[in-house]
């Protein structure tokens, strides 16, 4: 049978194996196919696996997750040619539940970006559109997923990086509650705030990858049992769902109108799908969570990154003695975005400065908390635009950092918060997708879930991007 | 002008837990190179670290043995530097929220007790161990090549820091011995030197005698024993105390000492103001103790050495008791019956050089055999000893017949006969050698018959030769 990997979903897909109609090897192949038709073009693989390995839908991985003999790079020079010898945890956990894995994918080099450009490889495009970038970091997931190119993937969030690239991309991304997915084994970014994150063309198909990779890990010791089983969404109505709107994250600057017209047409379907409406606001976590992000951020970056030496893995160029093996190696090694956030953390931690900087920026993340606890007292769910504009052109804010910081500006702040938050296409602006995001509190994501269900039926979004139709 | 030594130490233990701290490889220090290595002690990309509760638990209990507060909330600390043996580019340590703070010591001395203060004592991980090729010093300037062995990479090490009590280099020296004691007592350590399991740090400084104030201070390293340590301090305390006098001032520096060589001259150098970049391990969730662990684990502590040191110079005298107790003999001393002074000199000689492991020597036996000893050849005494901790081992099998045969007992005895008789001696030597009988009588009979005739009898012959 042809298997249109255009438009299957996961569960889809896996229903197939379970009949007996394809095995998990002819889903593989099929997949790898579309990869080599297609992926020329986006550059969403950094490089294909190419035995299927599994019983099950095959999945793309983005390039931070370790996986045991298959090189694990982070997008960056300096990790060319490292090949873990163990597989991180959510590797070993879609392995166990016999995920054969299709690729290792594209991203902003150290998941430090919001475009794929910063990858040390070459940037990924947009399937919507070729000239755009795909957001990032997780950038090759997203435009994986949303070309057809694996039924699903994971990718990581600590900004953004998840919910932004599935926004531009048009498909669906979870952010899970800090805790919930275990880090062992995923190159560390910012540790308080990393997240990996399932990346899906349907929210059903977000809760079963969320439900295989989920849960407490000895291996990691920030991680918690979940409080509930994870619950594959069914519901198609909002009845008893309070849904409150953050008047500075719906109006914040720099939101196109495009954007705000789609979302505000999802907020109406929200009340009529039954839902309870509200206004309420989050005017420090907005205010203030993107200078608190890019202090945190590179602060525990720049210390996550000083183990890339060249002295037991990786790149290594040779100096004169040690300092100068060391300063090479990570000139070469390293891209600007890296080296930015190195410089920025080194100092916002050193002698003098940390209690104005990271100590006090973690003061603030406090506040953040407390704020949004505050708006969940009245509300079930809190809903934004995920990102303020659309997919953006390649090289368009490239040269400025500041602008493409911006792009997280509405993700950081409930990251801040160590809270879930779930991106569900909701339309189109200018034919490019538009991504609706839904906070909740703590371990919510099965409410997440039945959200994002009930409107992705409403909406009736085709994830299949209009020109590869 | 008098001068006061101020001295501070900061001490390193390795736990002797099986396995790291941070992950789960074994502790070993004498495997082949890079082979008690994993993807976390390596520092792979991903990794993260687990703590070792059984560490954290041997560093409570140390810290209640030196009468610290135990956190109710600490928090381990990156402190970030490069360094080939440092894999992570950050040590996992402790910074503003130790486990253990505000103990302290009591270090029993001939002059009465000094109590010397504990700012901390904190859990950290140690590094792996460089080796820098082509330099004959041994440091990485000028190395044609380093390499490095992770085996000892994230081994759990303990930091012991005390206040600027100490007042001299005997001081220091008691002190430390008494801190190793304690460690090895409670179990938690080997604490050796030479195989490195114990390293410490001196600060000196000094000042006018009756002031309090802290004047520039220098730091010793690599001092591989304790004695070197009190000959180095003394040596530092009077090179300051020289510097003042001729009206200079001390400068702020370390002084790197060659463990090989103890004549060589320490290295000096700077104090490079470094910056760690302190901030608290994302990775890792803060430690809590939970109550009924610390409680239990103060139920569980044995009397500590300190005290026992306090109470044993009550009926001996303190350097006799330290020696006990420092030694790991004073638990045979006390059971061990007899006469005390000589129960503890024979533990402190003999027994000592006989190599016995104290926990295993028979003690009633011991007694019987120490009581008895002025009867029993050197040599048989030894042999005895060294027996001592045999399974069946009776003091019977060398008391013999019970008769003294020790010729430094009997000497001054045929002596003072042949002193009392010089006219019998003339004739002996004259040829009556039947008057042998005679003077064997004399000792007999002075001996209350407990000599042994055999004994006599060589003595004799041999003092009646000369």
């Amino acid at each position: 049978m042809t298997i249109d990997t255009l438009r299957l979903t996961a569960e889809e897909a896996r229903g197939l194996v379970e009949r007996g109609e394809v095995s998990s090897a002819e889903l593989h192949a099929a997949y790898l196919g579309a990869i080599a038709e297609r992926d020329g073009e986006l550059n969403a693989y950094l490089r294909t696996v190419d035995e299927a390995d599994g019983t099950s839908v095959p999945i793309a991985l983005k390039d931070l997750i370790s996986t045991r003999g298959v090189e694990t790079t982070a997008a960056s020079k300096i990790l060319a040619g490292y090949v873990p010898v163990y597989d991180s945890t959510v590797a070993a956990r879609c392995r166990e539940a016999g995920l054969p894995v299709l690729g290792k994918t594209n991203m902003d080099e150290f998941a430090m970006g919001s475009s794929t450009e910063n990858s040390a490889f070459g940037p990924t495009l947009n399937p919507w559109d070729p000239e755009r970038v795909p957001g990032g970091s997780s950038g090759g997931s997203a435009a994986a997923v949303a070309a057809g190119l694996a039924p699903w993937a994971l990718g990581s969030d600590t900004g953004g990086s998840v919910k932004q690239p599935a926004s531009l991309c048009g498909i669906v991304g979870l952010r899970p509650t800090y805790g919930t997915v275990s880090r062992y084994g995923i190159v560390a970014f910012a540790s308080s705030l990393d997240q990996i994150g399932p990346m899906t063309k349907t929210v059903r198909d977000n809760a079963l990858l969320y439900r295989i990779i989920a849960g407490r890990d000895p291996s990691d010791t920030t991680t918690v049992e979940l409080p509930e089983p994870v619950q594959i969404p069914e519901a198609e109505d909002l009845k008893d769902v309070r849904v409150g709107v953050p008047h500075e994250l719906n109006e914040a600057h720099g939101i196109e109108p495009g954007v705000k017209e789609a979302v505000d047409r999802t907020i109406e379907l929200c009340r009529e799908l039954g839902a309870e409406v509200g206004e309420t606001s989050l005017p420090r976590s907005v205010d203030y969570g993107l200078a608190c992000y890019y202090l945190v951020a590179p602060a525990e970056a720049s210390s996550n990154l000083a183990r890339y030496d060249g002295v037991r893995y990786g790149l290594r160029v040779n100096g004169a003695d040690v300092r100068e093996m060391y300063e090479k190696t990570r000139d070469a090694g390293f891209g600007d975005e890296p080296k930015r956030r190195i410089m920025l953390g080194a100092y916002a931690l050193s002698a003098g400065y940390y209690e104005a900087y990271y100590g006090q920026a973690q003061k603030v993340r406090t506040v953040i908390a407390q704020e949004h606890a505050a708006a969940f007292e009245r509300f079930d769910v809190l809903v934004s635009p995920t990102s303020p504009t659309v997919a953006f052109k390649l090289g368009e804010k490239a040269e400025n950092p500041l602008a493409m910081y911006l792009s997280d500006v509405l993700t950081i702040p409930s990251n801040m918060a160590g809270l879930p938050g779930l991106s569900i296409p909701c339309g189109l602006s200018d034919g490019l997708p538009v991504g609706f995001q839904l906070i909740g509190p703590q371990f919510s994501e099965n409410l997440l879930f039945r959200a994002g269900h009930a409107l992705e039926r409403a909406i009736g979004f085709d994830h299949v991007p209009e020109r590869l139709r | 002008m008098n001068w006061q030594p101020v001295i501070g130490l900061e001490i390193h233990i390795h736990l002797k837990t099986r396995t790291k701290m941070f992950c789960r490889c074994e502790v070993a220090y004498s495997e082949p190179e890079n082979t008690r290595t994993c993807p976390v002690c390596l520092a792979q990309p991903g990794s993260l670290p687990v703590p070792n509760e059984k560490a954290i638990e041997w560093t409570i209990k140390l810290g209640l043995a030196l009468d610290c507060r135990i956190a109710e909330h600490a928090v381990f600390h990156r402190k970030n530097y490069f360094y080939p043996d440092n894999p992570k580019g950050y040590q996992i340590s402790q910074y503003d929220e130790p486990l253990c703070v505000d103990g302290r010591i009591v270090v029993p001395g001939e002059g009465g007790d000094a109590e010397v203060g504990i700012v901390r004592a904190h859990l950290e991980e140690d590094a792996a161990k460089n080796v820098h090729l082509g330099t004959a010093e041994g440091r990485i300037a000028g190395a044609s090549a380093t390499l490095v062995d992770f085996n000892r990479a994230g081994t759990p090490l303990v930091e012991i820091v005390t206040r600027p009590d100490l007042c001299s280099a005997e001081e220091a020296r008691r002190f430390l011995q008494l801190l190793r004691q304690t460690v090895v007592e409670l179990g938690i350590s080997d604490a050796e030197m030479e195989k490195g399991s114990l390293r410490f740090d001196v600060n000196v400084s000094v000042r006018p005698e009756g002031t309090d104030e802290l004047r520039t201070r220098t730091e010793l390293k690599n001092l591989n024993s304790f004695a070197f340590a009190a000959r180095a301090i003394e040596r530092e305390v009077e090179r300051q105390i020289a510097i003042y006098e001729a009206g200079g001032d001390v400068e702020q520096e370390t002084l790197h000492f060659d463990p090989g060589k103890e004549s060589a001259p320490p290295l000096r150098s700077k104090e490079e103001a470094q910056d760690y970049r302190y901030f608290p391990e994302p990775d890792l969730v803060p430690i809590e103790p939970p109550a009924e662990l610390v409680e239990r684990v103060r139920a569980e502590l044995p009397e500590l050495p300190g005290a026992r040191i306090r109470r044993l110079a009550a009926e001996l005298d303190h350097a006799t008791a330290l020696d006990l107790v420092t030694s790991g003999r004073d638990g045979l001393y006390e059971r061990v019956p007899g006469d005390r002074r000589a129960v503890a000199n024979v533990l402190m000689n003999q027994f000592a050089a006989s190599g016995v492991d104290p926990a295993a020597a028979n003690a009633e036996e011991l007694g019987k055999l120490i009581e008895a000893r002025s009867r029993i050849p050197r040599d048989r005494f030894t042999e005895a000893l060294a027996k001592s901790g045999d399974a069946g081992f009776s003091a019977q099998t060398y008391l013999g017949d019970g008769l003294v045969a020790d010729t430094a007992e009997l000497g001054p005895i045929v002596d003072r006969i042949l002193e009392a008789n010089p006219g019998q001696v003339e004739s002996y030597r004259g040829g009556k050698q039947g008057l042998l009988g005679f003077f064997v009588g004399q000792v007999m009979r002075e001996t209350q018959g407990k000599a042994d005739p055999k004994v006599v009898n060589e003595l004799l012959r041999e003092k009646l030769r000369a």
